[in-house]
């Protein structure tokens, strides 16, 4: 069921470099900007992982004594940033949504190429930049909050670093966030109407929504903290009469909704992955729509959750406590759709599947100890403690990352034309899933107990959960291996995986793998079922392979 | 749970034709090739309304740390924070009247008028830079420096971004003037986005400053 | 399956549900999660804590269960390359579990409004410093949890203990201002109401006593309070949870609370000045 290539069409003679060269190259095809963002963020999730091996080697122990708690605040502020901004955001956003929104529109490339690979090019600078800091006078150590007047009163130098990087990242998102928006709404193929966009288009247009609404501010903001730190104004300096609790405010006005920015795209990755591998069409389509408007809405009102124990009036708690309540059940909601998308499916137990599956399990205890953390008298105990740090790594760990790593083993043989050996990703699977429970489960136990987060020595009683935490996390670095290895030995060796190994419906398997530079050799298909499983089967097919 | 409600359900919702995946080999039209991805006037000036709208949630987050400041942090003992109005109102009405200007600039574009229109741009032009002048003067006259107070490092930190802005503005003005002359301009009634893009980022400008100088000066 | 015979797995659905319901229950009685209670705070905070764990287990479980019975009643057997079900939605199940977590939140937010202003939270934020009034005397105090729970909102301003807390890099300082004591280390008496006021020298710090079950953040350039009453003598850690520099792990001192004689006692030995 392979389209016919036409090898006299004149679009596949746009000038671009070939080979794997072209993925070091300023290319304006949006598939290698797509890996150019998967290969650059996972670079850079290693450097991270890295950084949290460190952590979890210094928490081994209850006294600081496997590097300087200088170093230490560095290399948790460095983990942090590391995370967000090099690795999550710019993956599920950058990678997945670069690759696949011009295949789901029908469309050759993005709406703004060139804006694309810019966006693309700023990453590694800023990222290079922020780490490299570390060896020039040492990194920021004021945690990726920055909370003034810490990010004042540490070394101004790593901070300032800190801050430029983030601003070019976040202008990085803004820019991408500008073409998705654009791509998805006005590069739409003539007849494809937005209700029959496959649900990541209307993930990927929510967090779009949210980046180009919310980044701004934090811009914003760090500009006003660089004038703290440069000019010695006193924005956010109580001791010039600034105010710190405006800080909070501004950054939190980005910094949650850039949760749903790590979180949203994973959701509309999962919508596409299930129906696939259940061989069913997507539960409840419209009312998914819906409830991803619904996040993005409500995500916008509910940043002053992270300042409960800060400095808030009590009507301001109240209000806060509802809001961020209220989001559970448009999340809810997705879920449950997902697992009746599940119910009665002919499922494949395999790697891409079992990542979406644990990324529910994982996803659904982050997301309940996020309703009990959006209760004021709850978190006035659990606030910046182990416990918001294990809730936090079940969402963007157990949550975006499990997406991530699905998403790789299902889309991989439309990247390389490849198949990746299944056994080796299920025990890439076993061992990541056991891992990162390992390691984040015990610790609400901590956080309930009396051990703060950011910390690089604590009260003797929790040493022997921390081992247990820190032996996870060695599962976690040792699962990183199949896994690469998978990679390398597939690409070269692998199996081919033909144009659809998983007979999708979705409009990127209606192509070659991997796809030529202008996506299709004829005309874009136009797919108005992306989840039509199940119904007439064999007319379907035959009308593909026209 | 109560999944086998669904099972009925689905036997009535199942029609017995649905087309739902149609590769519709239309008749092949030479244009839609690479073209779909360039030339595409209407997206430019989409991405540019994200991007303002972008830019203006920056100023959005400044105006609402200035205003909380105001609300909460008390000005301190001796400090001085006291604004002028008449060189500000100037100022506002220098900008609204360029936005004018340039307007009437973009009229006799439409016309072909290039010679009009590069002289509407050119008063539009010394209008933005009259504006700039006079915000110097303002800055030098106050009687607070940037880190006097916190409403004086919120008042330059503001206005010094939109004088920013209005910089940039009027350097795309210059840019767009150079390129509206006849013989040799790029920019011409068939191209006219970038003279279409500018226009839009001054109307853009000119708003945030009546905004700010309510918010600043007014308030 | 079900499908087919559907009193069964209703019956079926019933008996999983009620298990949950009572697995959950007796997981929240019978496993520690929390520190002991030391605070007037912290059984109410056990309160909300259980509910919402009950609530917590049964819908982890729940929605655990339902997806591995999916992966094994609905995997794929070998040589099916067929699809499933082609099922596109149900308005009027998507309705029922767009309702009924909707009602869940409901409850769970009204009760912990509830739990909240049993802590105080919902009452003005006051200081006891001046007993004389007990107007909010400062306006800039916005955080924290309010002067008194609803139950004890009339007591007596006498029967208040005012401390002014300052904390710094990296300790924290307590000051009694009627004894003028200053000391490291925070000494209350059992049953009696405890008024912290705190302001931070130079970064934002926390103040966190985890068997109190309070947090409140100590900011520099704007004060907060904290109210509570210790229940049970014995000394317990206090710890900056709110990152504060390098020495921020170690950022940790002790509240004693000590019977009230024995408070009086120590009270006696180090005031500077006669009460």
């Amino acid at each position: 069921m392979t389209i016919s290539l036409d090898p006299t069409n004149p679009s596949s003679k746009k000038l671009q470099p070939t080979g794997w060269l072209r993925y070091f190259s300023f290319s304006l095809d949006h598939k290698v900007i797509g890996l150019q963002y998967l290969i650059c963020g996972f670079i850079f999730y290693l450097i991270g992982g890295a950084l949290a091996g460190a952590i979890r080697i210094e928490l081994t122990s209850p006294l600081s004594d496997f590097m300087p708690r200088e170093v230490y605040n560095q290399v948790l502020t460095l983990h942090g940033t590391i995370m967000i901004f090099l690795w999550i955001v710019p993956v599920v956003n950058g990678a997945f949504g670069n690759y696949l929104i011009p295949f789901y529109v029908g469309a050759r490339d993005m709406a703004f190429p060139r804006l694309n690979a810019v966006a693309f090019w700023l990453i590694p600078p800023s990222g290079l930049m922020l780490i490299s800091s570390y060896f020039i006078n040492g990194a920021a150590q004021s945690g990726w909050t920055a909370y003034p007047p810490l990010s004042i009163t540490t070394p101004a130098a790593g901070q300032i670093i800190w801050i430029l990087s983030v601003l070019l990242l976040g202008g990085s998102s803004i820019f991408g966030g500008i073409n998705f928006i654009a791509t998805i709404l006005k590069l739409r193929r003539p007849g494809l109407k937005l209700m029959q966009l496959p649900m990541f288009c209307w993930a990927m247009l929510g967090t779009s929504l949210l980046v180009v609404i919310s980044t701004p501010v934090l811009a914003g903001t760090l500009i006003l903290l660089s004038f703290d730190i440069v000019a010695h104004t006193g924005f956010f300096n109580p001791n010039l009469g600034g105010n710190v609790i405006v800080y909070q405010h501004l950054f939190w006005f980005y910094s949650h909704p850039a949760v749903y920015i790590m979180v949203l795209p994973a959701f509309g990755l999962v919508s596409e992955i299930l129906p696939v591998h259940c061989r069913k069409p997507l539960f409840g389509y419209a009312t998914m729509v819906y409830s991803i408007m619904g996040i993005v809405v409500l995500g916008l009102i509910v940043w002053a959750h992270h300042m409960f124990t800060s400095g808030t009036p009590p009507w301001m708690r109240l209000f806060f406590t509802i809001a961020t309540s209220f989001i559970a059940v448009p999340t809810g909601i997705k879920f449950f759709n997902w697992v009746a998308t599940l119910w009665g499916g002919k499922i494949s137990l395999n790697s891409a599947i079992l990542f979406s599956c644990g990324f529910i399990v994982n996803f659904v205890l982050g997301g309940i100890t996020g309703v009990a953390l959006a209760q004021v008298p709850f978190d006035v105990h659990v606030h910046d403690t182990y416990f918001v740090v294990a809730h936090f790594h079940y969402i963007v760990y157990g949550g975006s990352v499990f997406v991530i790593f699905s998403s790789i083993y299902h889309w991989f043989p439309k990247f390389t034309g490849k198949m990746l050996n299944e056994n080796l990703g299920r025990f890439h699977f076993a061992l990541t899933f056991i891992g990162f429970n390992l390691c984040f489960a015990p610790q609400h136990w901590l956080g309930l107990n009396g051990m703060p987060r950011r910390v690089a020595e604590y009260d003797p009683q929790f040493e022997l959960v921390n081992q247990i935490s820190s032996m996870g996390a060695l599962l976690m670095a040792l699962s990183t291996l199949p896994f690469l290895f998978n990679v390398f030995q597939s690409a070269f060796q692998g199996k081919d995986a033909g144009d659809n190994p998983w007979k999708a419906l979705t409009p990127e398997w209606l192509t070659s793998s991997p796809p030529p530079v202008e996506n299709w050799k004829g005309e874009a298909p136009l797919v108005i079922e992306p989840y039509g499983y199940g119904k007439n089967n064999s007319q379907q097919e035959s009308k593909i392979t026209k | 749970m109560d999944m086998e409600k669904i099972t009925p359900n689905k036997n009535q919702k199942l029609p017995n034709e649905i087309a739902m995946t149609s590769v519709a080999p239309k008749q092949q039209s030479s244009q839609n090739t690479i073209s779909e991805t360039e030339d595409h006037e209407d997206f430019r000036l989409f991405g540019l309304i994200a991007f303002l709208i972008a830019d203006g949630m920056t100023f959005a987050g400044f105006f609402a740390a200035y205003l909380t400041f105001k609300a909460v942090n008390p000005l301190p003992a001796g400090a001085i924070y006291e604004l002028e109005l008449p060189l500000p109102t100037l100022n506002t009405i220098l900008l609204l009247v360029s936005s004018i200007t340039f307007h009437r600039a973009g009229k006799f574009l439409e016309k072909r008028d290039s010679r009009a229109c590069q002289k509407w741009l050119i008063i539009t032009g010394l209008l933005g830079a009259a504006f700039l002048v006079s915000q110097m003067f303002e800055y030098f006259s106050l009687p607070f420096g940037l880190t006097d107070n916190l409403f004086a490092s919120t008042f330059y930190a503001l206005t010094g971004f939109h004088g920013l802005h209005v910089t940039l503005g009027s350097i795309m003005i210059l840019i767009v003037w150079w390129q509206t002359r006849t013989p040799g301009g790029r920019i011409n009634y068939e191209n006219k986005f970038p003279f279409e893009a500018a226009e839009l980022y001054w109307h853009f400008v000119d708003g945030i400053w009546v905004v700010l100088f309510i918010i600043l000066y007014l308030l | 399956m079900g499908s087919s015979v559907p009193k069964t797995s209703a019956i079926l659905t019933l008996i999983i549900s009620i298990s949950l319901a009572v697995l959950g229950v007796w997981i929240a009685y019978n496993i520690k999660m929390l520190p002991i209670e030391a605070s007037q705070n912290s059984p109410v905070y056990d309160e909300l804590f259980k509910v919402l764990f009950i609530i917590g287990t049964i819908l982890f479980i729940g929605m655990v269960a339902i997806v591995l019975y999916s992966l094994f009643q609905f995997r794929r057997r070998a040589g099916d390359e067929g699809d499933g079900i082609p099922l596109e939605g149900n308005i009027s199940l998507e309705i029922f579990w767009t309702a009924i977590p909707a009602i869940v939140i409901l409850f769970v937010g009204l009760y912990s409004y509830d739990i909240y202003d049993r802590m105080g939270g919902m009452s003005p934020l006051m200081h006891h410093e001046n007993s004389s009034n007990s107007n909010p005397l400062d306006q800039k105090i916005w955080g924290g949890i309010g002067s008194d729970s609803i139950e004890s909102s009339n007591t007596d301003n006498s029967m208040v203990l005012p401390i002014e807390l300052t904390a710094m890099q990296f300790a924290f300082i307590f000051h009694y201002p009627k004894g003028d004591i200053i000391t490291g280390e925070l000494h209350v008496p059992v049953g009696k109401k405890v008024s912290l006021k705190m302001e931070s020298k130079d970064v934002i710090h926390a103040f966190w006593v985890p068997q109190f079950r309070l947090k409140q953040d100590v900011i520099p350039g704007q004060p907060t309070v904290l109210n509570f009453t210790p229940t049970k003598a014995g000394t317990y850690p206090i710890v900056c949870a709110e990152l504060c520099g390098p020495y921020h792990g170690g950022m940790r001192s002790n509240v004693i609370v000590d019977e009230l004689n024995e408070y009086d006692n120590w009270f006696q030995q180090n005031a500077k000045e006669t009460i």
